[in-house]
């Protein structure tokens, strides 16, 4: 039990370190966002991505025929904690090119495939995933959006609906998005995966006001958007089969939570006064909390450890991966909410110049709402350690045998 | 990365279990849960001892099996697992990891090997009553090398034949080694929680005693020891933990409750996810405080305090949730349930309360904090 490379991993961190001291940024442009969604510095974020295709860095696993590198997950996590020692610009292509590619290389014919990937994997063209919908975000297989055949023989599809929580839809190029095309049959068997270019103008994109203030995420209008069948990605009406096979990319792609963690709590609380005018680092209450955070911070520390030793030794991770965000976004709210109440009354403050730490934890609590619901709330999470890991039942489906048209639907 | 145990480690771990599953099913430990007379399995702690496993990791120099602390850390959680009723922990974790640390060459050649071959069964003598005790508190005192003084509770201190003592020399405070088997030392077994892990009362009347370490070094010492000792504890306590998850899922997918398996509600299928994370939480912090155990790392107080913390809080949770899966009949005595819960209560208390470890661990991030 050690920590060390392989000698094959530390010749590939040597490499990567090389490369990255002489063609990474040193100094960062634009403020980076704690959910990732940021269009901040998109010309330099562009250019970045561009580096690393040339390179073979910037999708690391994917065969060389398509611009990878034919490496293996291991040296993608090498890349990843070397590039993070530096100040790189935001980045809007993981979405595309951790999900929607992979599935558009899936279920795509040669010139399609021909035709999006390079682009993708430079940079110059960005992806987004068009799945939740304002009737369901959990459940996804209750899209609404329709996609018809055009009336006039063509062949074409009419999608109409709305989509919602979209990442990065107002700077993305194409979208994969899944549509209802058979309501007469039971949900997750009348849907059709289809890729749009979303400069048509039957697509509008729509900025979300989010309760933090910022707006991340978009709603996406299609109106009599027109989509050619060679746009169709997989079998028509199986396309829940094949936002599986998008979600699956999802795995490796999902982070933790970030913020003001269990270090800047305490030393916050080094230097705020506490209970008897000491600091309020003496209060024992909040020492306890702040053993608790470390600890759980710590945990997750080492599960992406021992998930790095797993991929190291070229094994599947085990299923302990899964458990970062539901704790990650939860100490992130309860971390922000304790270090706002131990400024008393000045915790009010919501302004970087007054609150400390540049109002870190003001920050953090204002988006830790959305961090725990966003990539899978805390209870569908929770379902799936039941169900994946644990191999419980799954939950009693009264929509299962029902055609979709006569589920009950509510407001 | 290679943060995991080796190919060697797994399969004695997969042999320990296999042991243990022959060896000491519940049925066995119920004997001395139910039998007053009974403080510990002997039959086990022999078959125990045979397999080397008291001495796995004492040098060879001094008999033992001469594998690092890893192995140690394996078989603890197959022993936590099993709720073996043996005072492994008494004699392994604290007794031997003591000699190990701090004792004269003279010590470790007399006290190993017998260790070793099961001869000797270890006790850690600190607690004198109710709360913590601290340097104000602490009243055993030795005085030309003779020892008085009363210590309670003592786990296994009824079937010990040596303890580690805390007691004051000059008002300053040291670790002692005493030997119950001679009459200046008497034992009285009290009641416990967990009646699988028996603890006595130690009245010690001028007993002849040998110090291990200096004068004054006494609560570092003891530290020193329950550092080690935590990350093996958190290791029980893994396996204890992961056990109840066994035992709750398997409830939950038999028992029917309203026409299908409690297992398909999400009541219990949330409480049962939420187990499974405290438990690879707690694994996680344990596998660092075993790379910290195994390498003497400066990191070793940080890692073992955020390991029994993690891992009393792990088992702690499981123990009672899986009682509640399992609803009325997990609150009958012939349930196994209970066994778990009575462990859980054990293994957080024996060196430590969490909430003194918590302290301990946010003591050292401070001073980490303000010299950075």
């Amino acid at each position: 039990m050690d920590f060390k490379d392989t000698p094959e991993e530390a010749a590939y961190r040597q490499q990567v370190r090389e490369w990255l001291a002489a063609n990474a940024p040193k100094k960062r442009e634009g403020e980076p966002d704690p959910l990732g969604e940021s269009s901040d510095g998109l010309a330099a974020s562009k250019a970045w991505q561009a580096k690393k295709a040339a390179a073979g860095y910037a999708c690391i696993t994917w065969p060389k025929e398509w611009g990878g590198q034919g490496g293996n997950p291991i040296q993608q996590v090498i890349f990843g904690q070397e590039e993070s020692a530096f100040p790189t610009p935001g980045n809007p292509f993981q979405i595309g090119l951790g999900m929607c590619v992979p599935t558009v290389m899936t279920f795509a014919d040669e010139d399609t495939k021909k035709r999006f990937v390079g682009p993708a994997i430079r940079g110059e063209e960005i992806w987004c995933q068009l799945f939740s919908e304002p009737s369901g975000g959990s459940d996804v297989a209750g899209a609404r959006t329709r996609a018809e055949r055009a009336p006039d023989g063509s062949g074409d599809w009419i999608i109409n609906g709305q989509k919602v929580w979209t990442t990065g839809a107002q700077f993305s190029d194409f979208g994969i998005v899944i549509c209802r095309t058979n309501p007469d049959a039971p949900k997750h068997k009348g849907m059709t995966m289809f890729w749009i270019d979303m400069k048509d103008p039957g697509v509008e994109v729509r900025p979300i006001h989010q309760m933090s203030g910022g707006s991340g995420f978009n709603e996406v209008f299609f109106t009599d958007l027109r989509v050619k069948d060679s746009q169709r990605l997989g079998a028509v009406d199986d396309g829940w089969r094949v936002s599986l096979v998008t979600l699956m990319n999802e795995r490796l792609a999902v982070g933790g939570a970030s913020g003001a963690g269990w270090s800047a709590f305490l030393e916050s609380a080094r230097q705020t006064p506490g209970l008897d005018g000491g600091a309020a680092i003496k209060d024992q209450a909040l020492r306890e909390k702040l053993a608790d955070w470390y600890v759980q911070a710590e945990g997750l520390k080492h599960t992406r450890n021992r998930t790095m030793t797993a991929l190291s030794k070229g094994e599947t991770p085990g299923p302990e991966s899964s458990i970062g965000k539901i704790i990650s976004a939860v100490q992130m709210q309860e971390l922000a909410n304790s270090a706002v109440e131990m400024l008393d009354q000045y915790g009010i403050i919501n302004d970087p110049s007054l609150a400390p730490l540049r109002g870190a934890f003001q920050a953090s609590l204002m988006s830790a709402p959305g961090m725990r619901i966003a990539g899978g709330t805390d209870e569908i999470l929770r379902n799936i350690i039941a169900e994946r890991v644990l191999g419980l039942p799954g939950d009693i489906r009264v929509d299962k045998d029902v055609a979709f048209k006569d589920l009950p639907t509510g407001r | 990365m290679n943060f995991d145990f080796s190919d060697d480690q797994k399969f004695l771990k997969n042999e320990a279990r296999k042991f243990l599953e022959a060896q000491c099913p519940t049925s066995r430990v119920r004997k001395v849960l139910d039998e007053d007379a009974k403080s510990f399995d002997e039959d086990l702690w022999k078959a125990v001892g045979e397999q080397g496993w008291l001495g796995a990791a004492i040098p060879e120099e001094y008999n033992g099996l001469g594998l690092g602390r890893l192995e140690l850390c394996v078989i603890a959680e197959e022993l936590g697992r099993a709720v073996a009723p043996i005072p492994f922990a008494s004699t392994v974790y604290f007794l031997a990891e003591g000699i190990m640390l701090a004792g004269s060459d003279e010590q470790k050649a007399y006290l190993l090997p017998r260790i070793a071959a099961g001869e000797v069964i270890g006790a850690m003598a600190v607690s004198e009553g109710p709360g913590v005790t601290t340097a104000s508190t602490l009243q055993a005192t030795v005085e030309g090398g003779k020892l008085n003084g009363v210590k309670l509770p003592v786990t296994d201190g009824d079937i010990a034949t040596v303890a580690l003592v805390l007691a004051k020399e000059n008002g300053k405070p040291g670790l002692y080694l005493a030997d119950l088997t001679d009459p200046s030392a008497t034992c009285e077994a009290l009641k416990t929680l967990d009646p699988t892990r028996d603890a006595a009362r130690l009245t010690f009347k001028d007993a002849p005693v040998r110090r291990l370490g200096e004068i004054g070094q006494g609560f570092e010492l003891l530290e020193q020891i329950n550092d080690r000792a935590a990350v093996l504890l958190a290791f029980e306590q893994c396996g204890g933990a992961d056990r109840c998850l066994e035992m709750a899922k398997a409830y939950a997918l038999e028992r029917y409750a309203f026409g299908r398996v409690i297992g398909s509600y999400q009541a219990i299928k949330h409480k049962l996810a939420d187990i499974y994370v405290k438990n690879e939480l707690a694994r996680s912090n344990a596998y660092y405080g075993a790379w910290a155990l195994n390498t003497d790392a400066p990191e070793l107080p940080v890692a073992a305090s955020a390991a029994r913390i993690a891992g009393s809080e792990a088992y702690w949770f499981a123990s009672k949730e899986n009682i509640q899966t399992h609803g009325g009949i997990g609150f009958t005595w012939e349930m196994d349930c209970h066994l778990h819960y009575r462990r859980s209560r054990q293994l957080s208390l024996v060196a430590g309360a969490p909430r003194v470890w918590k302290e301990r661990l946010v003591s050292q991030l401070e001073r980490r904090n303000a010299a950075a």
